[in-house]
């Protein structure tokens, strides 16, 4: 019914604020005269546009019987051919947007209020006010100038100056330190420790020229699933349930085992069928460690050990996908400019390789998709540290301290699930907006997606592509609501409907 | 927008009790604006965004000349935007015409120079320019505030307070408006509305963007007219309008101001994206936005043509929000004064002292 009202709110205001015929009219020429024709016969322009809307209907109602027809584009093509390419593209864009600004939203808003009022708290707030206030468009051309342009500059004739890396460490020392806080004392030494160590990494991804092949190598993920394991367990049983810390243990062991036979999948059966395979390995063989050394509450060993399979499996993709680094900068497509600043896939790259194929969908998608991340992560430190520091003032949390339950336990389960729930609707509608945002930064980056879609539509007066793209944003955000609405339902038993 | 509000007010609630005795001190015997004003003075950075903003505001209302009717008022700076001088060729990086004479260094080119902003490609002066497309994002973002707010205050306090049929025809409004897509209706008008001028396209915006901040004052309205100081005044006899002007508005005024503020930080971002995409402000008129996107490919060789406007956008939204934050808080009847170390040691000292 909305959507109904609102559609034909659009369809009148485009159709009257708009002449498609604009041009062609100034124009004399005789080719001029026949398109007008032509154009007026197959969008029925002759026909006011209160009643071209309900023409226009009857073909989105043919949903229902299977016959769906949204109309002609002003280049003869179906709305939904120009949609079914476009979707994906948006889709693409906006979900790994979404997913990895939760993820870092999530774990800045947690940390920081956990540590309500310390400086990490207050760079927090300082940085969420500062991207919430930067046009996205802007961001989007310093990201294109420093990120890409440069960057690629920079591979040409790679050397990190020394003076970089002292800033870089300085700022990392400063993230840390502020993080763990502190007195003096303890603040300089965390500091001074972040400080050599980046400077120590820096200096050796500069020596052996890293960036130029870069990859992890069986030694170096053996030592990142070890710390993984530890901070796994840290977070999900605490280090003190002995089972989980060794199954996860083993399980990173399982990881440095599986490297070279992991190498040999990935070059000769290469396909995400196969990823989907290695990981339900991962989830059994989790399964059958929990079984193996422990009789009891084999839940949280379980997942545990599952955490750190799925996250060391993932450090051996990510080498893999590293491997291809050097070929593809190699390839003519690319021609040692790997950082692209323009388009959603290399046309000229045909490669049957899967590894270069995803290396290339990546390698498009990190300008674009840190744009959006800079612009949405600020919502969700805030949103985040709000409902966590709301969810901590409540009795029950207080109760579950007064039980004598450790810090860890109080916060993962009983203020981390409460505080999903608000965070958990947001979601749906965070999606949702990022879509309208998406519109800039696909023109910005030349994608050809949903936003690049109603940008043409607009000017070229080209009705039924415009309404199509409305249609679609329109009915993205009416399931959204619902969806919010329902989630927030089933997750929250407080909430019940048709009471 | 709707990310900010409600889940933030619980920052520092419930202290122990000893502890809102401290705070509670501070308010004692203050009226209620008393007590705002006095929180929002003591928000840091919610001061310092004011008197920027301020002082910004002044800056570039003073800088150029402008018309009030008839009566015209010089500004202050040298050059207009209809001013073509000539284009300034050395001391130029690579080749390049017009950059900045602006200069911190200090010797003998420290100060302002003849265009401290550098030129455009026809020579127009850059600091007129900027200073232009920021008078017109500002204005363009005070009108859709003030659009935005009242529309929000009437609709949200209407369906509040009358509640049934009301409330769910002007909510299902809400919801339609809402199903809109702001950004490509706004295109289709902006593109119509390139025409008539930026202030259409300001109250268009505005026209679209109450919805939250109506949703927001309903809730308040709902909520408010249960309160026994509602039924008080009613049974003393006031009317309808009485209540809902003098009884119910001021208690909601807080969260209304703060909206509106976070709709305006709002507004100048979404008319800079119209504008850079070309539905917004259209040339020959100017706005930051446009000034950006008309820029945008000479950023590796003539970086300032798109560095100053980007400043200006940054600034104006980074005050509006902290002025923003810092009205929530002064407003938020939960917030306390945080409680700092100092004030714990002397509550300590007192109990010693009282034993």
């Amino acid at each position: 019914m909305i959507l109904f009202g609102s559609s034909f709110l659009v369809y009148n205001l485009a159709a009257y604020a708009s002449d498609p015929l604009a041009e062609l009219r100034l124009s004399t020429d005789d080719g001029a005269r026949q398109q007008i024709i032509s154009l007026t016969r197959s969008l029925n322009l002759d026909t006011p546009p209160p009643i071209r809307y309900f023409l226009w209907l009857r073909g989105v109602l043919g949903i229902f019987v299977g016959n769906l027809n949204l109309g002609m584009t002003r280049e003869a093509s179906t709305v939904q051919e120009e949609l079914a390419y476009a979707i994906p593209v948006t889709v693409r864009l906006v979900l790994v947007a979404t997913i990895t600004a939760v993820l870092f939203g999530l774990a800045l808003g947690i940390i920081s209020a956990l540590r309500q009022y310390s400086r990490f708290d207050y760079g927090m707030t300082f940085l969420a006010f500062l991207l919430y206030s930067l046009p996205i468009f802007w961001v989007a051309v310093l990201l294109k100038e420093f990120m890409a342009i440069q960057f690629n500059n920079f591979l040409s004739e790679p050397n990190i100056p020394i003076r970089w890396m002292v800033i870089f460490s300085i700022f990392t020392g400063i993230f840390w330190s502020s993080l763990f806080g502190g007195e003096r004392k303890r603040f300089w030494s965390v500091f001074g420790g972040a400080f050599a160590t980046s400077f120590v990494i820096l200096w050796a991804i500069d020596l052996t020229d890293w960036y130029l092949t870069p990859g992890l190598g069986p030694i170096l993920i053996g030592f990142l699933a070890v710390g993984i394991a530890f901070g796994v367990t840290a977070i999900s049983t605490g280090l003190s349930n002995a089972a989980a810390k060794k199954a996860a243990l083993t399980m990173a062991g399982l990881a440095v085992v599986w490297y070279y036979p992991a190498q040999w999948i990935f070059n000769n059966v290469a396909s995400y069928f196969t990823i989907f395979i290695l990981i339900s390995l991962i989830v059994l063989s989790g399964l059958g460690l929990s079984r193996l050394y422990s009789k009891i509450d084999r839940g949280p060993i379980a997942r545990t050990a599952i955490i750190t399979g799925i996250l060391s499996g993932f450090l051996i993709l990510v080498d893999r996908i590293m491997q291809s680094w050097d070929d593809y900068r190699a390839t003519d497509a690319v021609n040692g400019r790997p950082v692209p600043t323009y388009g959603q896939r290399k046309d000229q790259l045909v490669t049957e390789d899967f590894w270069l194929n995803n290396l290339d969908i990546i390698m498009h998608l990190i300008l674009p998709t840190l744009a959006l991340i800079l612009i949405s992560l600020a919502g969700w430190i805030r949103f985040t540290r709000g409902a966590l520091l709301e969810v901590l003032n409540q009795d029950y949390i207080r109760t579950a301290r007064a039980k004598g339950l450790n810090e860890r336990v109080v916060v993962t389960r009983h203020a981390f699930r409460n505080m999903m729930l608000p965070l958990s609707s947001l979601f749906v509608g965070e999606f949702v907006g990022l879509v309208g945002g998406a519109v800039i930064t696909e023109r910005v980056f030349g994608w050809q997606g949903m936003g690049t879609l109603g940008i043409k539509a607009i000017n070229s007066y080209d009705l039924n592509l415009l309404m199509g793209v409305n249609l679609l944003l329109s009915i993205l955000v009416i399931f959204g609501n619902l969806l919010a609405d329902l989630v927030y339902s089933a997750l929250d038993p407080r909430i019940r409907l048709g009471k | 927008m709707k990310l900010f509000g409600r889940k933030e007010q619980a920052t520092g609630e419930i202290l122990a009790g000893g502890e809102n005795a401290i705070a509670n001190k501070e308010v004692e015997g203050l009226s209620q604006g008393q007590i705002v004003r006095r929180r929002f003075f003591h928000h840091r950075a919610a001061v310092i965004a004011l008197v920027t903003l301020a002082s910004l505001i002044l800056f570039v209302m003073t800088s150029l000349d402008s018309k009030i009717g008839p009566i015209r008022i010089p500004g202050w700076w040298k050059w207009t935007v209809e001013d073509i001088p000539e284009l300034r060729y050395e001391d130029c990086p690579g080749g390049t015409t017009g950059c900045p004479t602006l200069s911190l260094k200090p010797g003998s080119s420290f100060g302002l120079g003849t265009h401290p902003f550098g030129q455009d490609d026809i020579g127009r002066d850059y600091f007129a320019l900027v200073m232009n497309g920021a008078r017109r994002s500002l204005m363009i973002m005070f009108v859709i505030g003030a659009v935005a707010g009242f529309i929000g205050v009437v609709v949200g306090s209407i369906s509040g307070f009358y509640g049934k049929k009301v409330d769910a025809v002007l909510m299902r409004l809400v919801d339609f408006i809402q199903t809109v897509p702001t950004i490509i209706i706004a295109a289709v008008i902006g593109k119509a509305a390139g025409k008539v001028g930026p202030l259409y396209l300001a109250l268009f915006l505005g026209i679209l963007g109450w919805t939250g901040l109506a949703r927001l004052v309903r809730a308040q309205f709902l909520q408010l007219r249960e309160m026994e100081f509602v039924d008080a005044a009613r049974v003393a006899g006031a009317s309808n309008l009485r209540i809902a002007f003098k009884h119910i508005l001021p208690n909601a005024v807080g969260q209304i101001i703060v909206s509106v503020t976070l709709i305006m930080a709002g507004a100048i971002l979404t008319e800079t994206a119209l504008s850079y995409l070309g539905f917004g402000v259209v040339a020959p008129d100017v706005s930051l936005g446009l000034l950006i996107s008309q820029y945008e490919s000479s950023f590796t060789t003539r970086p300032w043509l798109f560095w100053w406007p980007g400043f200006f956008i940054i600034s104006i939204a980074l005050c509006v929000n902290f002025i923003g934050d810092g009205l929530r808080d002064a407003f938020d009847p939960r917030q306390r004064r945080r409680i700092t170390k100092k004030d714990r040691e002397q509550a300590k000292l007192q109990v010693k002292a009282g034993e």
